[in-house]
């Protein structure tokens, strides 16, 4: 399959999280918009790894094998991220009994 | 090599120490210890003395200027260790754990100097931003402290989403994530690697707070524990930029005409931005905060010129800057109200402090004499040395012209209003605040003692 394809199907998963991240409101959806972006990252990059392999396994062996390495640590810092994230979300749950963006705005004044 | 690894372990070591040691004088006095042999392995290194040889595969590099970069980095959390650590027991009961957080915020910072990879950039800036969102809801009951790390851990699990989505699209045109192979291969301008550049560029924006991206930055930092803004604002904004510089530097040299007109807008906005709005602030801690975007414009101009003077000039810039901004933070903390009235009469109680707030002040607006001054004409003379730009220029300091007002309002508040401003200080803070003061003026006069490192 052209590498045109891939690239089209994570640019619209990409958009698809940026989108949902400015217009969503709901915390925990935000946060799983976040997640989408990431992981249209990773399919991209698989991608392209599959891709950089095939041009070059030829001249090297390991060739393109980076791509993936990277998807690796994307997962391990994305779950980082979650626990931090969740914990934060949890802690403004327990304060407000909500997880309503706004209604931390309009708290304050 | 020797800072990286003795800070991670370091973190370790201070959770442990919550738990070993009962007293909280003991725990921060091995904070300021350990801090310190950091410092001191870390000048070792500079001088040539590496404790451990690590086969890194080009990853990572060392050089002078992300050498020299660390330890100043260092030496202002050591002054902000000196000065803050014992308020952050106001925060909240896991007094160790802050320093661990810290700590690890500092393994953070020495990848983003010192980075030869894409992924090693990646790794650094969320190394120095989870810690920094526990750090921002550390006081779990203020609901402005919940709102800050809510809005900061968003905002910046998104810029990181971007910033991933360009490291990703340079990789498709690239093939590799090292830096020097990189600019080889993306030296003809297409769709991929441009299209990735400006999402790095969006993102790194995000991490500085620069204008348009800026919207966080003082609902952040305003709601964030005032110990921990100190932080935030100084040593951690200033190691972005060195990543900033860095990325832009060695991976797109090549194209620089694409990119530098979209950041002298930036820069412009950011210095408007940042500004106009700190004067109308009725808090002092929301105006360091809006200065703090200021002053973040005005050391984009470095990443905008990237000459000599810019790589210079922005040493001296963040020496400077967190000086200056820790021991204003400093102060506040020990304040219990953060308006610019809480600051009424404070001369007369506290002439000592009320004088080396000054020299603070004055470095951050720019005033010759002072280290401040200096940072600013670097960066101002990097634009002029690249021949483009002069509009920047004068826009630039008609801008450092209005940052003085705002500034000198708590000078104004300090001596000539009366009041009673609410402080107790220690005779050891005393000395603390006038040597940094000292320490301003000395490198506003004599520069070369800092810049001197990069080369010798």
């Amino acid at each position: 399959m052209p590498i045109n394809y891939y690239i089209i199907l994570s640019i619209a998963l990409f958009c698809i999280g940026i989108v949902g991240v400015l217009t969503r409101r709901n915390a925990i959806i935000i946060f799983m918009c976040i997640e989408l972006m990431l992981n249209a990252v990773n399919l991209l990059l698989v991608a392209f790894s599959k891709m950089h392999h095939l041009a070059g396994k030829a001249v090297l062996e390991t060739a393109g094998t980076d791509g993936q390495l990277f998807v690796f640590f994307i997962m391990v810092v994305a779950a980082a991220e979650v626990s931090v994230g969740l914990a934060i979300i949890v802690m403004m749950y327990r304060n407000i009994h909500s997880v309503d963006v706004n209604f931390l705005n309009r708290l304050k004044h | 090599m020797n800072a990286l690894i003795l800070s991670a372990v370091l973190g370790v070591i201070m959770m442990f120490s919550g738990i070993l040691l009962k007293q909280k004088s003991a725990v921060r006095g091995v904070a300021i210890t350990g801090l310190a042999a950091l410092l001191l392995v870390n000048i070792l290194e500079l001088r040539g003395i590496h404790f451990f040889k690590i086969d890194v595969a080009g990853m990572m590099y060392f050089d002078r200027f992300a050498l020299l970069f660390i330890s100043i980095a260092l030496f202002a959390t050591l002054v902000y260790f000196i000065l803050s650590a014992k308020d952050m027991e106001k925060v909240g009961a896991d007094y160790a754990e802050y320093f661990a957080l810290i700590f690890f915020i500092i393994c953070g910072i020495i990848l983003v100097a010192s980075f030869k990879s894409l992924l090693i950039l990646f790794l650094g800036i969320e190394i120095i931003s989870i810690p920094l969102y526990i750090l921002t809801g550390a006081d779990k009951r203020n609901l402005k402290g919940n709102e800050g790390s809510l809005k900061y851990f968003l905002m910046g699990a998104f810029s990181t989403g971007l910033m991933l989505m360009g490291i990703a699209l340079i990789y498709g045109a690239a093939g590799t994530f090292d830096v020097e192979k990189m600019k080889f291969a993306i030296e003809t301008p297409a769709v991929l690697p441009v299209t990735g550049m400006l999402l790095l560029l969006f993102s790194m924006s995000f991490k500085v707070s620069a204008a348009p991206f800026h919207f966080w930055t003082p609902d952040v930092y305003d709601g964030a524990p005032t110990v921990f803004t100190s932080f935030m604002a100084t040593v951690v904004k200033a190691a972005v930029f060195i990543g900033f510089i860095r990325l832009f530097d060695e991976t797109f040299g090549t194209f620089q005409v694409k990119w530098q007109m979209w950041l002298a807008v930036i820069a412009a906005v950011t210095l408007f931005i940042g500004n106009i709005t700190a004067v109308f602030q009725q808090s002092v801690k929301r105006m360091l905060a809006y200065s703090s975007i200021a002053q973040a414009g005005f050391m984009l101009l470095a990443v905008y010129a990237m000459n000599t003077s810019a790589k210079e000039g922005i040493l001296l810039y963040a020496a400077a800057y967190s000086l200056a901004t820790i021991g204003i933070f400093s102060v506040l903390n020990k304040l219990n109200d953060y308006t610019f009235e809480g600051f009424n009469g404070l001369a007369k109680q506290q002439p000592v402090v009320a004088g080396a707030l000054t020299i603070f002040l004055l470095s951050l607006a720019g005033i010759p004499l002072t280290a401040g001054f200096l940072a600013k004409f670097f960066m101002l003379k990097s634009v002029i040395d690249t021949g483009t730009g002069l509009w920047l220029v004068i826009f630039a300091v008609l801008m450092a012209a209005v940052s003085v007002y705002y500034y000198f309002r708590v000078i104004q508040a300090m001596y000539f209003k009366e009041g009673k401003a609410d402080i107790t200080v220690t005779g050891r803070f005393k000395w603390a605040l006038v040597t940094i003061a000292a320490l301003i003026i000395i490198l506003g006069t004599f520069p070369n003692i800092l810049i001197n490192w990069l080369y010798f």
